[in-house]
């Protein structure tokens, strides 16, 4: 059987897998589909007519033209400040993943590293990751990341600059995470057998270790992307992020901000809500799926 | 009039997976005789736990039982309702599970484990008779009864393993099912527990199921000895009729490979592997690797036959009789290593 | 006299103050490479005596030494040499393999990392060679993954992967107590093919006195980190002095209806941790023969024959042997004649 079917049946027990990659794929499509058909403008301010109900077919009143042009469709409608809500979507959704991956990536990254130097190696190296872990862990990141990020400014702060700045918080759990996995390794007799066979230290790691490592290197960057999202979002809804960037957290801000709601003006709401809530569910699932991949006492047998 | 305690007729268990149909049990028939120690020995993967668990219809799904019969005296287990099966576990056949005494509860005392059992069964006892009732067993497997205030982390792995013993013979069971029970004990303690549990049996005149994969615990411990392969019972006889003269060509060379006072260095393993108990070969299971194969081993499933009085076997070879010159049977034409 | 190994009055505490092995000597050559069984129970150091060996832990006190040199304070290069030279096999064969690889990976490695081949194809040849001496054939195996394969054909392959290295001294810590009876036989028997066909001295670590009497020239018997009995194997086995010795060798499980189980009633062990035992012969407290002095200091070890030293007082009319001298028992008997180191023709033993 060739590994694409294997692959196939594999998702076929792992439901939650299935359905997040799915929702995932979908994304990638709505975003790179969708970044074809709308314009960046639209997701600005006033690069639409502003409170526009979603419609397929749209007419301004003044417009006295509009018997003979095509009318516009705004399917997510548009907020009080004139962005098309499908364009936020589009690339609300980009942005604020592109926050979750930069922090997600950087904090794995951090975390492996300082992880298997921690466990591997062991000594006072090891008592001060760890002793450093655990307090950062006792820190309310938000708080932290509130701090940081208001004496910035918000003039100042990009998306990147975001990102990296969720980075700062996002290492610990990683870095506890593959630690302790290092730690459990480092006695098996196949680690012994490659000690056996003349590898060194760094060769044990990345050829014995790292392998095996993967499934939980890849639910250990859901997760910190999951918090990075969630950290992105938390900040932005207060208002401590680029107000300009159409991501999902600062169009919220702006929902909270404007009165959305009381308003009647629920579509401005509902799409980034929404699409926030299937972000999460998308996570969820797949993290869910890989602690299947990657624990054998959950994982049922062939 | 019966002569068995427990009848196992024609017993099938299998697992519908998803890789295919894993035949765990195919046809067993075996009797067990009232008060007898019999061992029902084989390999890893040889369906022996599993027959353990269809006695006492344990088997959970993907596992099914599609055809057979399980005869404890006069009722058909297979037959109960899960409530009245439930009765039957332990107050008439009881367990004493593989790693059984990992499987203690830490943070209740001995005593309380032992009554739990009962009180699961309503057996209308006072709370005073039933803690009789437990001392009484603690006694039986020589502990002392106040091991009974003890919690499972004082106790030493022998003394765990004998109270998990007094535990599934508390009720007086008919059967008794033993499933490994001394496989984590080291030796001195093993003998101290399979002794233990030789004297409560014949005290209570149980009858003993030992499962396991160790000859030598076989041949110092039971009656009559069942062997196991692929799921299927290939040999089954009194323990001085198969050690003497064993049958079927997998229970000669499985005897043969053992090692034993005064034949040092001589290595005489059974070549090949065995077989997947969800891709079994057709005919006799054993064909690839028997040194006797002949015409209908690739045919047909060979049938429990019993060439002699309380031996049986499941071998062609043995159609007509054990073979008069005795020339096949003695034949060892085992590799050497 | 060329010493391979010598273990000079190792003590190894674990934190938490568990004596795993307290003050235990003995050393063996190998003009006549020769298979030694270190028996025990659970608890008896007999493991942590195989890690030290290998220099995967080191003794509190004492010293491992291998060829003269100590383990704990050899140079890189030192040590990369000791590797080619002591391998092992461990208990559990599915966890030798790193479930990531097929099993290729097990002898891919060595050969490269110790560059026993010039060529691809002379290391094909190699594995094939080693797979076919410990019965597997390489096309049933080469390629699938651990799991593919029985636990038979997993621990064979381990072995003809140390028969790959060719080493000198071989650490097999239970290498048959989780392989089905019926394969047993055969992996020891290709463990006696590395002994007397490839000069390799085996170090066998198991509680199963079985298998230990079957494969073994020599055998040490450990109790709680102490030596009680060592000597060759046939003298031991069947004629135990020590009364530990005789309580484990009444209980063996003979798959024989002529040796049946002692009576001997069994002293139940408690946790006992206290000074005494900690300062007299460990046995003490469930010795049936247990005197006065056993409790005072640790009996030295008599040299009741030849062949055969027991730690234990009910023998000190004898001489005593000093521990470091517990090699000499190691080559008390004429074993076989010594094949002067020429490799033998590979036998093929399916």
């Amino acid at each position: 059987m060739s590994r694409f079917h294997l692959i196939l049946r594999y998702l076929k027990r792992n439901t939650p897998l299935a359905i997040g990659l799915g929702i995932l794929v979908f994304f990638i499509l709505f975003t790179s589909i969708g970044s074809l058909f709308v314009e960046t403008e639209a997701g600005y301010p006033l690069g639409a007519p502003a409170s526009v109900a979603p419609t397929m077919n749209y007419c301004p009143r003044i417009d006295p033209e509009c018997e003979t042009t095509e009318p516009e469709a705004y399917i997510f409608g548009t907020d009080g400040q004139g962005r098309d809500m499908l364009a936020v979507a589009v690339q609300g959704t980009w942005l604020t993943m592109r926050i979750g991956l930069l922090a997600g990536v950087i904090g794995v990254l951090t975390g492996t590293i300082l992880g298997f130097a921690s466990a591997f190696y062991g000594g006072t190296f090891d008592v001060l990751i760890r002793w450093m872990v655990d307090v950062l862990l006792t820190v309310p990141g938000l708080l932290v990341l509130v701090v940081i990020a208001s004496s910035l400014g918000d003039q100042t702060i990009s998306i990147t600059g975001m990102g990296l700045i969720i980075a700062l918080l996002a290492w610990m759990g990683p870095t506890r995470t593959i630690r302790s996995q290092v730690l459990s390794m480092r006695e098996r007799p196949y680690v012994m057998m490659a000690r056996l066979n003349g590898m060194s230290g760094p060769g044990i790691i990345m050829r014995e270790l790292i392998p095996n490592l993967l499934p939980y290197l890849g639910a250990g960057l859901v997760a910190s992307v999951t918090g990075a999202v969630f950290a992105s979002m938390g900040l932005a809804a207060l208002g401590l992020g680029p107000l300009r960037e159409p991501s999902l957290g600062v169009t919220i801000y702006w929902v909270i901000n404007q009165n959305a709601f009381l308003r009647g003006l629920w579509w401005w709401g509902a799409v980034p809500i929404i699409t926030v809530a299937l972000i999460f569910v998308m996570l969820f699932l797949i993290s869910v799926g890989l602690d299947e991949l990657a624990n054998p006492r959950v994982r049922r047998s062939e | 009039m019966r002569d068995y305690v427990l009848r196992v007729n024609e017993l099938d268990v299998h697992y519908y997976t998803d890789a295919g149909v894993v035949k765990a049990s195919n046809q067993v028939t075996f009797d067990l005789k009232p008060g007898e120690r019999l061992g029902l020995v084989g390999e890893s993967g040889s369906g022996k736990s599993t027959l353990a668990l269809a006695i006492l219809r344990m088997i959970k799904p993907p596992g099914r039982i599609p055809h057979g019969q399980v005869m404890l005296e006069d009722t058909d287990l297979l037959t109960l309702s899960e409530e009245q099966i439930r009765n039957v576990r332990s107050r008439d056949i009881s367990m004493v599970p593989q790693g059984a005494m990992n499987s203690l509860n830490p943070v209740m005392r001995i005593k309380d484990q032992i009554l739990d059992t009962m009180v699961d069964h309503n057996l209308g006892l006072s709370t005073r008779a039933m803690e009789k009732m437990a001392a009484d067993a603690l006694r039986a497997v020589e502990l002392d009864p106040r091991v009974g205030n003890m919690f499972p982390h004082e106790l030493s792995g022998g003394m765990k393993q004998r109270a998990c013993i007094a535990i599934s013979i508390v009720m007086g069971p008919k059967v008794i099912i033993a499933d490994e029970p001394t496989s984590a004990l080291d030796v001195v303690t093993q003998r101290q527990v399979m002794q233990t549990i030789g004297r409560v049996q014949k005290d209570m005149g149980s009858a003993v199921v030992l499962i396991g994969h160790d000859m030598g615990l076989m041949a110092q411990f039971v009656d009559r000895i069942a062997v196991m392969y692929a799921g299927s019972l290939v040999e089954l006889g009194t323990i001085a009729e198969v050690f003497g003269e064993p049958f079927h060509p997998y229970t000669q060379m499985l005897i043969s490979s053992l090692p034993v006072l005064g034949r040092r260095g001589v290595f005489e393993g059974i070549p090949g592997i065995t077989p997947l108990l969800r891709d079994l070969p057709p005919g006799c299971s054993f064909h690839d690797r028997c040194p006797k194969v002949f015409g209908p081993c690739t045919q047909r499933v060979p049938e429990l036959l019993k060439p002699r009085a309380d031996h049986h076997v499941a071998c062609h070879l043995y159609e007509d009789g054990v073979p008069t010159t005795n020339g096949i049977v003695q034949d060892k034409d085992v590799v050497a290593t | 006299m060329s010493e391979l190994l010598a273990i000079k009055n190792v003590t190894k505490r674990f934190r938490g103050g568990t004596v795993a092995l307290d003050n235990v000597s003995f050393s063996i050559d190998d003009e006549v490479p020769s298979i030694i069984a270190v028996a025990g129970e659970s608890g008896s150091g007999k493991s942590t005596l195989g890690l030290m060996t290998l220099g995967f832990l080191t003794p509190s006190e004492g010293e491992v030494l291998y060829r003269g040199k100590d383990l704990s304070k050899m140079s890189r290069t030192e040590l990369f040499n000791f590797r080619k030279e002591a391998q092992a096999v461990f208990q559990d064969p599915f966890a030798a393999y790193n479930p990531f690889y097929n099993v290729d990976h097990i002898m891919n490695v060595p050969i490269r990392n110790f560059r026993l081949a010039k060529s691809n194809a002379e290391a094909k040849r190699m594995i094939d060679d080693a797979l076919t001496a410990v019965g597997l054939r390489p096309e049933e195996t080469l390629g699938r993954f651990p799991h593919q394969l029985s636990g038979g054909q997993r621990q064979r392959m381990v072995v003809a992967r140390a028969l790959l290295l060719k080493p000198k001294l071989l650490i097999a810590d239970e290498p048959v107590s989780m392989v089905d009876a019926s394969l047993r036989a055969t992996i020891l028997g290709s463990l006696h093919t590395l002994n007397r066909d490839f000069d390799i001295t085996i170090l066998y670590i198991t509680h199963d006195l079985t298998t230990a009497y079957h494969v073994s020239d020599y055998i040490l018997i450990l109790y709680r980190g102490a030596v009680m009995e060592a000597g060759f194997v046939e003298t031991v086995i069947s004629e135990p002095k020590h009364p530990y010795t005789q309580l484990l060798i009444d209980s063996i499980p003979w798959p024989d209806l002529e040796q049946q189980w002692g009576q001997q009633e069994i002293i139940d062990m408690e946790e006992d941790t206290s000074e005494a035992s900690m300062i007299g012969c460990k046995f003490a407290g469930r010795c049936p023969h247990v005197m006065e002095k056993c409790k005072v200091s640790p009996p030295p070890l008599y040299q009741v024959n030849d062949d055969r030293v027991a730690s234990c007082y009910l023998y000190d009319e004898n001489t005593v042997l000093p521990g470091e001298d517990l090699g000499k028992i190691f080559k008390s008997r004429k074993i076989r004649t010594p094949t002067n180191g020429a490799a033998p023709e590979i036998v093929v033993s399916r």
